[in-house]
């Protein structure tokens, strides 16, 4: 949260849920939606975090971003997804990752 | 700049075209898509490739990977672009340089564990290569041997995607060059001296051998139809350079080759079972057809045992084949043509029951016709050389002397080829088999009395009009044998007794 304000974006939602599924960050730059999925894990045995974004992952998104602007009566406006994946070894500090425009 | 490309090719038969090979890499969510019509087998290649970076001790780069093989409108089929998308890809990713890829075809497909592995096709693919002006190539070291054969690129194979990275960043070179030695000699055929008397069949394979004729032995079982027929690649002078090039091409597609044999230096000898299938024979298959045996035949002997058996449907789709030399087949992804100028050898049964002796055949005369009616008359027409086998009466083989060895018989068949040679080496004829019929009549006219011979032939209706001209080609045969300049009536008559219907 505190990394994304810093880069200068408002949080308008977090975890938001519907029936297609759920928004971890709903953000805007002003002049542009911005929607961010998040991604943590503690070991990098699995790969890095952000491949365990699946084609059907990002289907959800996309639907949920639709129920959400209908929900907030936002019409047409330039959306951006973005991945933040987070690597947070049992010891040490968390690694971010921050994919603009990821898809 | 994260784009890079890379060169690999497509087959199409013994054909083909040079596919480019783009891979752009950008941030986001981590993938590979491929562009470019891939089948099931090619598309696996992402989960190859991811493997075999990460097993050759590199890494993979998590970003969003686009790798496209164009022209994208055509469909690519196979593993072998493994090796030319992986290095367009780390290349992209800028993890080898990309300045080599620009000129080297890259051929191979990808282990788990890194290694690289033999292809089929590589030698038609690298003269698609040449022709496109790629002057450097990678292959499997499997296929090394066939791969130099092509002159005017510079061949290396590789044993591990390690290497050829390796090689990329100029590193290391653990890349082998080709060497000749590398070719081991055929396997000594077996011996003509094994087989006991049949004089008459012994002096038609040796004008077979001699002029590139197609040939039927007709006999009791056990009398060594099958035995002379085996011999008869033996007699045959070995493969020049151009045609060494020619077979193994074929043989590559069919996927024929193996580590211990991995060029074809002598004529191929193919012997199908007369249950095969006629897409087995001639070639076929969905999609693109793949080479039959009569290709892998080409320049060979194609022994058809027990030809009766074969059935009617089988047998006549040898007929274009055995008169144009290639055969062309069309499917959904294009036509393709596949060289088969191949030496038939037909060895049968008169009947069905076929006793020792022709005497104690117990055979209706009805069953005995529909028997021999399964090779049609157009096929045997096509057939130069008849010969009944003679009932085998002693095993002795000192009755006249110990039989003739190849070595020997093979001297005379490549004194008579070479005078044969000389002869048309004008026109590029080979043997006397391929000389056009129509050049044969006019500008290497007979005596008037052989070619009376054959006319009163054709009067009769003893022959066709194919059947003079193939008379005439064995004529010419029977000359060279006989050391003289020019075939006279005798060796006509010779001729025209070898195809004599009357035997079959």
């Amino acid at each position: 949260m505190a990394y994304l304000e810093s880069h200068r974006l408002v949080v308008l939602s977090r975890n938001w849920r519907c029936a297609e599924g759920e928004l971890d960050i709903v953000a805007t730059d002003t002049r542009r939606l911005i929607v961010v999925e998040v991604k943590a894990r503690s070991s990098g045995s699995f790969g890095p975090p952000e491949r365990a974004v699946t084609q059907r992952k990002i289907a959800r998104i996309r639907a949920a971003t639709q129920a959400w602007r209908r929900e907030y009566r936002i019409s047409h406006c330039p959306i951006r997804f973005d991945v933040v994946s987070v690597f947070w070894p049992p010891s040490g500090s968390p690694r971010l990752h921050h994919l603009r425009g990821a898809f | 700049m994260s784009l890079a490309s890379s060169f690999s090719v497509a087959l199409i038969g013994m054909d083909g075209f040079c596919v480019e090979i783009e891979a752009y890499v950008r941030t986001g969510v981590p993938g590979v898509r491929l562009l470019g019509l891939p089948d099931a087998a090619l598309q696996e290649a992402r989960d190859r490739m991811r493997a075999a970076v990460i097993n050759s001790g590199e890494e993979w780069p998590e970003r969003a990977i686009t790798l496209a093989l164009s022209p994208a409108a055509v469909r690519k089929t196979g593993a072998s672009y493994d090796l030319a998308l992986v290095c367009a890809m780390l290349a992209a990713d800028g993890r080898v340089p990309r300045e080599a890829l620009g000129d080297t075809v890259l051929l191979g497909e990808l282990a788990l564990d890194g290694r690289l592995r033999a292809v089929h096709g590589v030698l038609p693919a690298l003269l698609v290569a040449r022709r496109a002006g790629l002057r450097h190539a990678i292959v499997p070291v499997e296929t090394l041997a066939e791969a130099s054969l092509v002159e005017g690129i510079r061949v290396r194979g590789a044993l591990r995607l390690a290497d050829v990275l390796g090689w990329l960043r100029g590193t290391s070179d653990e890349l082998v060059a080709p060497s000749r030695r590398n070719v081991p000699p055929p396997a000594d055929p077996p011996d003509l001296m094994d087989v006991v008397g049949q004089p008459e069949a012994r002096w038609a394979l040796e004008v077979a051998a001699a002029g590139g004729h197609h040939l039927m032995l007709i006999g009791s079982p056990g009398t060594g139809k099958t035995m002379l027929a085996q011999r008869l690649v033996g007699l045959l002078p070995a493969l020049s350079s151009d045609e060494v090039m020619q077979v193994t091409a074929v043989h590559s597609v069919a996927g024929a080759l193996s580590p211990d044999a991995p060029l074809v230096v002598a004529p191929p000898f193919v012997a199908p079972h007369h249950t095969t299938s006629v897409a087995a024979l001639v070639g076929g298959g969905s999609g693109l057809a793949k080479p039959g045996a009569v290709s892998r035949a080409h320049l060979g002997v194609l022994l058809l045992d027990e030809a009766a058996e074969f059935g009617p449907q089988r047998l006549d789709t040898l007929r274009t084949a055995l008169e144009e030399g290639e055969v062309r087949h069309a499917r959904r992804d294009g036509i393709v043509r596949y060289p088969a100028r191949f030496q038939l050898v037909l060895a049968t049964n008169p009947c069905p029951c076929a006793p020792p002796k022709e005497v104690d055949c117990c055979c209706s005369p009805t069953t005995r016709r529909k028997y021999f009616g399964r090779l049609s008359g157009p096929l045997l027409d096509r057939v130069d050389l008849r010969v009944r086998m003679r009932p085998i009466t002693a095993m002795s083989r000192n009755a006249d002397g110990q039989p003739e060895s190849t070595a020997v018989v093979r001297e005379r068949v490549a004194r008579a080829r070479e005078r044969a040679a000389k002869r048309w080496s004008e026109q590029g004829w080979r043997t006397n088999a391929d000389v056009p019929g129509p050049a044969l009549r006019r500008d290497f006219p007979l005596s008037r009395e052989a070619v009376a011979l054959l006319d009163r032939g054709l009067r009769a209706g003893a022959i066709t009009g194919r059947g003079a001209d193939r008379c005439l080609r064995v004529a010419w045969t029977l000359a060279d044998l006989a050391d003289r300049d020019r075939p006279d009536a005798d060796d006509v008559a010779a001729a025209l007794d070898f195809r004599d219907r009357r035997v079959a």
